[in-house]
């Protein structure tokens, strides 16, 4: 086994906690290729037996310079790059790019697309909290949770399918509207297959996860996160309003027609492990509503506003946020009056939410760990653009 | 009638008629020792082929079903696909006990097959401290994780390794008094004794609260002890990737995998012979004629159907419950399952005394 002295030695660039650990230190790496990691993370953590000592993330393993590529990009281009980078919440992410050219652009997007589009982002909302679920359980050590998710994902899956062509990297979203009319059977899946699917089904969730004494016992009081805390790691969408922040950009910025649908901003107060399962879980609920206010009242018209064949920015800067399935995703343009952005920054929610990791972990267990990262959701292409 | 117990006698008869006594003997060691490394073939083809159809069934989905009819043939793609892969051993590894460490894990599972009654008068070696025999064996399993464990040279392996000693170690302490509670009312250690003592009804139904507990223990500890989820922490795929056998690949990975299969089949038909009745039929007080209806059922299919059950049951555990964390897991042994246990052995104890039970 290495000595903690001969790594140091043999590397040329010393991770801080390298650097900085005893000889005693016991040091383990989790991930890159790790079950627990979902992707391509990098957790150097510091253990003193079963207690976690340290954890540093190390990020850049899918690192694929999406900010520089937009550069090259024209503004009707750069949206579909965005679809790879939360791929969970492709549409959302669509979303706030095609809101950020039209705000800049002053386009009108006609109702009928303001519908579909707030449609397509809950049940985006839907399907990444149900792969959540699933993918969370099975962190815990419970296979089965996530093949009962896929099933009522599947059919989500097919319902996007067939009006956006992708199951999971869609590209549906475009500027002054979404690229064309949803699929004729699309209103007709959503409300008489989907919907009673998904609500005859939550149930089940509750009793094979929810209601587990151990899975309780797990999540009880393990990674809390005070509200202080959160603002100041900040942390956005369910995992600060777990810690009781009001965050929910839908609520704050309404953007399309949020302003006029009936939605409740989730909060759990308690900030630990439970309190984001339990926000997600309700937030399934909430979407649910929202869709079924929407989905019978798509009004006629236009899904799409005439624009020109070339879209050039004005000079200036622009921001545009939205409320992906993590929390708050904003991307930053600066433009020079070209068809391409001279600047892009995305601020991905996955990044500022991995950040608390270190904070709420310190002192617990490695099983702890893993509850927490599982309930942080943590995408890592979100993390690493 | 053609039974094992006749199929043993006559195999006696046959060979004691033509060999001197010695031979005899030589030539049945070496049945018993390719039968029971038939049996492990077998079981572990079986088990495997079970578990990921049980796991199917739990999933909503088909599991294997291209190989063969119905997918029976997958598990023995799977093993000649084990045996022709390359065996690593990593570069810092202490390569003895590497090498040693699968066989220290499979060595006990074999031997704690000796004193198990798989039919009426069927066994290997009916000695007079069986269960005694079968928890002291058991034990040394433990010895080839952590072997594994620390030889590998790597951090997970040795992390699985210490988990899964101090779970076993402890989770044995309530095994082993679950099964003392089974052992007060029949007062015999020998295993046929504790068949023959459940003929008028097996001790699940006749030890009424205190067995159905000292039941409840025994499942909970045992799949502790064959580090099944949900207290695969010696594995915990999500935290230690694969726990102690991390490094391991090829025939010894299979040898760790079959280990803890065997190792299920032989805890449940402890199980089953404890709290079941073994060979036992089922038999109902002064009904006679259900009773000799019972019997005519072939006492082998008595014996793997109770096994079988009692295995599902496990599987069944690991496909439902999320996994405990290590000082929940030590807590729920300690505080909970081995005072409950001690009590309910006291309990067990004043019932067989003043004839309490059924």
């Amino acid at each position: 086994m290495y000595h903690i002295n001969e790594i140091v030695k043999n590397n040329t660039l010393i991770p801080s906690i390298l650097a900085e650990a005893d000889a005693n230190d016991y040091i383990i790496n989790i991930g890159p290729q790790h079950p627990a990691t979902h992707g391509v993370l990098n957790l150097l953590i510091t253990l003193n037996g079963e207690t976690i000592k340290k954890v540093e993330p190390h990020l850049g393993f899918i690192h694929r310079s999406m900010e520089k590529m937009c550069e090259s990009l024209s503004y009707r281009q750069f949206i579909y790059v965005t679809s790879r980078m939360d791929y969970l919440s492709a549409h959302i992410n669509n979303h706030a790019c095609a809101l950020l050219v039209e705000k800049a652009l002053q386009i009108e997007v006609p109702e009928r697309a303001q519908y579909i589009r707030v449609i397509m982002d809950e049940l985006t909302r839907i399907a990444s909290h149900l792969l959540w679920w699933g993918a969370m359980a099975m962190d815990m050590g419970a296979f089965t949770p996530y093949f009962y998710a896929f099933r009522e994902r599947e059919l989500l899956t097919e319902i996007m399918e067939d009006t956006c062509g992708a199951r999971l990297t869609m590209n549906y979203m475009v500027p002054g509207g979404v690229m064309q009319d949803p699929h004729e059977k699309f209103q007709h899946r959503v409300t008489t297959e989907f919907l009673p699917l998904l609500k005859s089904k939550l149930h089940e969730y509750e009793e094979l996860v929810t209601d587990n004494i151990i899975f309780q016992n797990r999540v009880k009081d393990v990674g809390i996160l005070s509200k202080e805390d959160a603002i100041s790691y900040g942390c956005s969408g369910p995992t600060a309003r777990a810690s009781g922040v009001e965050c929910d950009i839908r609520k704050l910025y309404p953007y399309d027609i949020y302003n006029k649908v009936e939605f409740n901003e989730v909060f759990e107060t308690a900030g630990d492990s439970m309190a984001r399962y339990l926000v997600r879980m309700k937030e399934i609920k909430e979407s649910v509503s929202i869709i079924e206010q929407l989905i019978d009242n798509i009004p006629e018209g236009d899904f799409q506003a005439k624009t020109k064949a070339v879209l050039k920015l004005p000079k200036g800067e622009f921001y545009q946020r939205v409320e992906t399935a993590r929390g708050e995703l904003g991307i930053f343009v600066v433009s020079e009056g070209g068809t391409t952005p001279y600047r892009i920054k995305f601020r991905s929610p996955g990044f500022s939410n991995l950040s608390c990791l270190d904070h709420i972990t310190r002192g617990s267990k490695i099983g702890d760990l893993v509850a927490s990262m599982g309930t942080l959701d943590l995408v890592i292409p979100d993390i690493d653009r | 009638m053609i039974s094992f117990e006749n199929i043993v006698k006559w195999i006696q008869a046959f060979l004691s008629a033509h060999l001197p006594h010695i031979w005899v003997l030589a030539v049945e060691a070496v049945i018993i020792i390719i039968a029971a490394i038939a049996l492990f073939a077998i079981l572990g083809l079986v088990l495997v082929i079970m578990e990921r159809r049980v796991a199917a069934f739990m999933q909503i989905r088909f599991g294997p079903n291209r190989v063969g009819p119905w997918g029976l043939l997958q598990s023995t793609a799977d093993t000649i696909k084990l045996i022709m892969k390359e065996s690593i051993v990593p570069d810092n590894s202490d390569k003895f006990l590497f090498n040693l460490a699968p066989f220290m894990v499979m060595i006990p599972a074999m031997l704690i097959l000796a004193p198990i009654n798989f039919a009426k008068h069927f066994f290997i070696w009916d000695l007079n401290i069986g269960i005694l025999f079968v928890s002291s064996i058991s034990s040394i399993s433990v010895i080839g994780i952590l072997m594994g464990g620390w030889a590998s040279s790597n951090k997970y392996s040795l992390h699985g390794a210490m988990r899964s000693g101090a779970q076993i170690v402890s989770y044995e302490l309530s095994g082993g008094l679950s099964i003392l509670t089974i052992i007060v009312l029949c007062g015999s250690l020998k295993v046929s004794d504790i068949i023959t003592a459940q003929e008028t009804g097996w001790w699940i139904f006749r030890g009424h609260i205190p067995a159905i507990i000292a039941f409840v223990i025994y499942m909970i500890a045992v799949t502790a002890e064959t580090n099944r989820a949900p207290f695969d922490l010696a594995e915990a795929e999500s935290e230690l990737t694969a726990g102690f056998h991390t490094e391991y690949s090829g025939m010894r990975f299979a040898l760790f995998f079959l280990a803890e299969y065997i190792n299920i089949f032989i805890v449940c038909a402890v199980g089953a012979t404890l709290f079941f009745g073994g060979w036992m039929p089922f038999h109902i007080g002064t009904w006679h004629a259900f009773n000799h209806i019972m019997d005519f059922i072939p006492s082998s299919i008595w014996f793997f159907g109770k096994t079988f059950f009692l295995i599902f049951l496990i599987m069944w555990f690991r496909w439902t419950f999320p996994r405990l964390r290590i000082d929940q897991l030590l807590n729920l042994e300690w505080k909970y399952l081995m005072p409950i246990s001690m009590v309910n052995l006291l309990v067990m104890t004043v019932c067989a005394i003043y004839h309490l039970h059924f």
